[in-house]
């Protein structure tokens, strides 16, 4: 057993319950001979908003690409919803579309309108019909206050704005989680507010979320759980007032008062 | 001067020549209607082959890129319509044209989507995967249209150099608008032809050079 994992299982006490909708067990990941995930065990519960906190470089957002398999683990499992998600026969497409991802650069395709971009999948993946797909995809962008804006192309948009249509571009498809990689690390100070409303509806709407970000008010106001990882392993995990307010690791107290000065 | 106007830009020979040289324009844009859509799709094919993840395939498509690269057209030409009929092959002039340019096209035009793609960032491949979308469907709508858009100047610009090309079918005998005119050149024994077909090519060729100079330069604003 190692050292994070002792701890991890200390984080969570007794709350968890007996079926996680995503469960890590023992996740490695190198690139060459670099291990950037050094044995991760966790397990996220349905309508849980876990927060992955940490220093640049701790892993956090190599373990997030890890549970849709945009970066292939090296050993260990992840389930997600009963299903193997590192089996070699699933089918990693469907998998993908229930697992919501945001990225930090939002990646709008900039050749689509908004409504383009969140129709797409909705008509190529989930093959719903034009009309269909087009009324699901303005439900989607009003849903993050940007129905105006559907025939607009991302150029055209603020950051803000680009991230909110990639929120409603993922969560058009129903997904059973959202993964956010630093979704607000690549705005500017005044439109990170709007993202952050999107995410707050989202988790009003009883989404199970995990944000690796540097938000750590809302981390404080919105988190279920906090989880400080450092060196590819979790130092610490706990409910915000843990992790903020009296950390038991020393690397956790060190991390935390480094980011809130 | 009156023999530079005799000789080049003789109107009457031009009338009579018009029908002739009109009837190898046909012909011209013939070609063009196929090796130009062909060229297209076998470029995105070399530009998928170079990056495929099997070496054999990657190597076979890079000595093809080269070795149509390196050779003049007209030789691939020469050696595909006089060589194929030695393997027991005997080909039309247009057949020998249509497989030597699709080869020397997907070439060209494989160079320039590679380099079209691989300027699309991999956060487009991710957002597109990310939303279940497989491989083929998140090149086709996502990866495929924007690394097009990144590059069609180069891609215009390669499709004048393949109308131009198409001259070289004369040298089999196609009867294209060169062919025409320096037939309709040789029998009136006047140059005036040849100048109607230079003509006719600068009038089909300049508004997509002037569209190349845009573009080049709504690239670099």
């Amino acid at each position: 057993m190692s050292e994070a994992s002792e701890l991890s299982a200390g984080g969570t006490g007794t709350m968890r319950p007996p079926h996680p909708l995503l469960d890590i067990r023992g996740l490695h990941k190198s690139f060459g001979t670099i291990e950037v995930l050094k044995g991760i065990d966790l397990a996220v519960s349905p309508g849980e908003l876990v927060f992955l906190i940490g220093p640049s470089g701790s892993g956090k957002s190599t373990l997030l690409r890890c549970y849709n398999r945009l970066e292939e683990a090296s050993g260990g499992s992840i389930w997600f919803d009963g299903q193997e998600v590192l089996a070699d026969r699933i089918d990693i497409n469907a998998l993908r579309r229930r697992m919501g991802m945001v990225f930090q650069s939002f990646n709008l395709y900039p050749h689509m309108t908004a409504l383009g971009n969140v129709t797409l999948a909705l008509r190529k993946v989930l093959k719903k019909p034009r009309a269909e797909a087009e009324r699901i995809g303005m439900a989607a962008l009003e849903g993050v206050g940007l129905a105006h804006k559907a025939a607009s192309y991302p150029g055209e948009l603020s950051g803000g704005q680009q991230q909110r249509v990639a929120i409603a571009r993922a969560s058009a498809l129903e997904p059973g989680l959202m993964l956010f990689d630093e979704p607000t690390s690549a705005l500017d100070p005044e439109l990170v507010g709007s993202v952050l409303q999107a995410m707050r509806d989202m988790r009003a709407a009883g989404m199970t979320m995990l944000v690796v970000s540097h938000e750590m008010r809302f981390a404080r106001e919105a988190a279920d759980r906090v989880v400080f990882m450092d060196g590819g392993v979790i130092v610490e995990q706990g409910p915000p007032e843990q992790i903020f307010g009296s950390p038991r690791h020393e690397r956790t107290r060190a991390f935390v008062s480094e980011v809130a000065r | 001067m009156d023999v530079l106007l005799q000789q080049f830009f003789n109107l009457d020979i031009m009338a009579k020549a018009l029908p002739l040289v009109l009837q190898g324009l046909k012909t011209t844009l013939l070609i063009c209607l196929i090796v130009i859509p062909m060229g297209l799709i076998g470029g995105v094919l070399v530009a998928l082959a170079s990056r495929s993840t099997v070496r054999a395939l990657r190597v076979s498509v890079t000595l093809l890129v080269d070795l149509m690269r390196a050779l003049p057209p007209l030789v691939v030409l020469i050696l595909v319509y006089s060589g194929l009929p030695f393997l027991g092959l005997r080909i039309s002039p247009l057949t020998a044209v249509v497989i030597a340019f699709f080869l020397n096209n997907a070439a060209y035009y494989g160079e320039i989507i590679r380099a079209g793609i691989e300027s699309v960032p991999a956060g487009q491949w991710e957002a597109a995967r990310s939303t279940g979308l497989r491989a083929d469907q998140a090149f086709t709508w996502v990866i495929l249209p924007q690394g097009l858009r990144n590059v069609l100047p180069d891609l215009v610009s390669n499709t004048v150099e393949v109308v131009k090309l198409t001259s070289l079918a004369s040298v089999v005998s196609l009867q294209e608008m060169l062919y025409s005119a320096d037939m309709a050149r040789s029998l009136t024994f006047n140059a005036s032809p040849i100048v109607l077909a230079a003509l006719i090519y600068f009038a089909l060729l300049w508004p997509a050079v002037r569209l190349v100079s845009r573009l080049e330069h709504a690239a670099a604003r």
